[in-house]
């Protein structure tokens, strides 16, 4: 086996992936607030209001970011989802579920900050626009997602049937990243593009690019607190979570065991 | 200062969008704590159970 397989195999051992993410998790956590907090400081104190928007357009630092992970995680979800029907790996089974909730947050987070930025430069906190409502329909998908899984009490069949919700769902996300192109819509087009020159000043781009880098980060610290749970339920009956369990009732547990003993 | 706040009469969208954006993360970071303690306290009551079946003959 070469490096790259072993690498696969070895993160794709519960324990081993449990322990890795528990290192990684408070380094993603500091650089997440550091990249955040200057992403905020510099997008709404320094950068220069907006000829035609004047301040408001400051909203612009939480929606965009926002959005596009809430495009990123539908995608990363369906990955995840798409390995685990093919593959039956069940750590994708567990990434996709947990990349669920902190997709929906992100979703919810797009819709109503982009309600507050319509309200005093459309006039009007929603319209059926194609973006809008295909970003709606996103979160209907997200809610989707969640409560197929939650429905069915076998975790493992419920990460299966709800990864499939999610592959059909997918065709979702080029409909929301078009739709400005597709249809004459009151929202305003992409001015940040990966391929050619963006259409936003240096000044505004660099506390946009903070904030999407900041929310890239938090996307996977809550992605590996989630697995780490899930991983936890999912092999309870397993050797390396009855030690963890014993381990935690030692130094954190105290006041629950005297209480469970009583 | 309070001309900052004010972001140019748009003061209460941008900074109810800044509050929604933090306090919607916030939760979604507690709330994995919350159910790693609830599953951590109840996995243990689980395996202290089975001890004790297993230790009375």
């Amino acid at each position: 086996m070469n490096f790259l397989t072993l690498w696969f195999h070895k993160m794709g051992s519960p324990p081993t992936f449990y322990r890795v993410a528990g290192h990684l998790l408070p380094w993603l956590y500091v650089v997440t607030l550091a990249l955040g907090a200057w992403g905020m400081y510099d997008g709404l104190f320094q950068a220069p209001a907006d000829y035609q928007q004047g301040d408001s357009y400051r909203i612009m630092f939480v929606h965009v970011p926002c959005a596009w992970m809430s495009l990123f995680a539908y995608g990363f979800m369906a990955l995840n989802g798409f390995i685990a029907l093919v593959w039956r790996i069940k750590l994708s089974e567990v990434l996709a579920m947990a990349s669920a909730p902190v997709g929906a947050a992100f979703t919810f987070i797009t819709l109503v900050t982009g309600s507050l930025w319509g309200k005093p430069m459309w006039g009007t906190w929603w319209t059926w626009d194609a973006r809008l409502t295909s970003e709606l329909v996103l979160l209907f998908l997200y809610l989707g997602v969640l409560g197929l899984y939650n429905a069915i009490e076998d975790k493992r069949q419920a990460a299966r049937a709800a990864a499939f919700l999610a592959l059909i769902g997918v065709v979702n996300v080029p409909i929301v990243h078009f739709s400005v192109q597709w249809w004459n819509t009151l929202h305003q087009g992409s001015t940040v593009r990966l391929f050619g020159p963006s259409h936003i000043d240096a000044s505004m781009l660099t506390p946009l690019l903070l904030m999407a880098a900041a929310t890239h980060l938090y996307f996977f610290a809550s992605l590996l607190a989630r697995s780490r749970v899930a991983l936890i339920e999912l092999e309870s009956g397993k050797d390396w979570v009855r030690q963890l369990v014993q381990s935690s009732a030692s130094n954190a547990g105290e006041i629950f065991e005297e209480r469970g003993n009583v | 200062m309070s001309d900052v706040l004010a972001m140019g009469g748009y003061g209460n969208y941008v900074w109810i969008s800044c509050a929604l954006f933090l306090f919607v993360l916030l939760l979604d970071a507690i709330a994995p704590l919350l159910r790693r303690r609830q599953l951590l306290t109840r996995l243990r009551g689980q395996f202290r159970r089975q001890q004790g079946r297993r230790n009375t003959p």
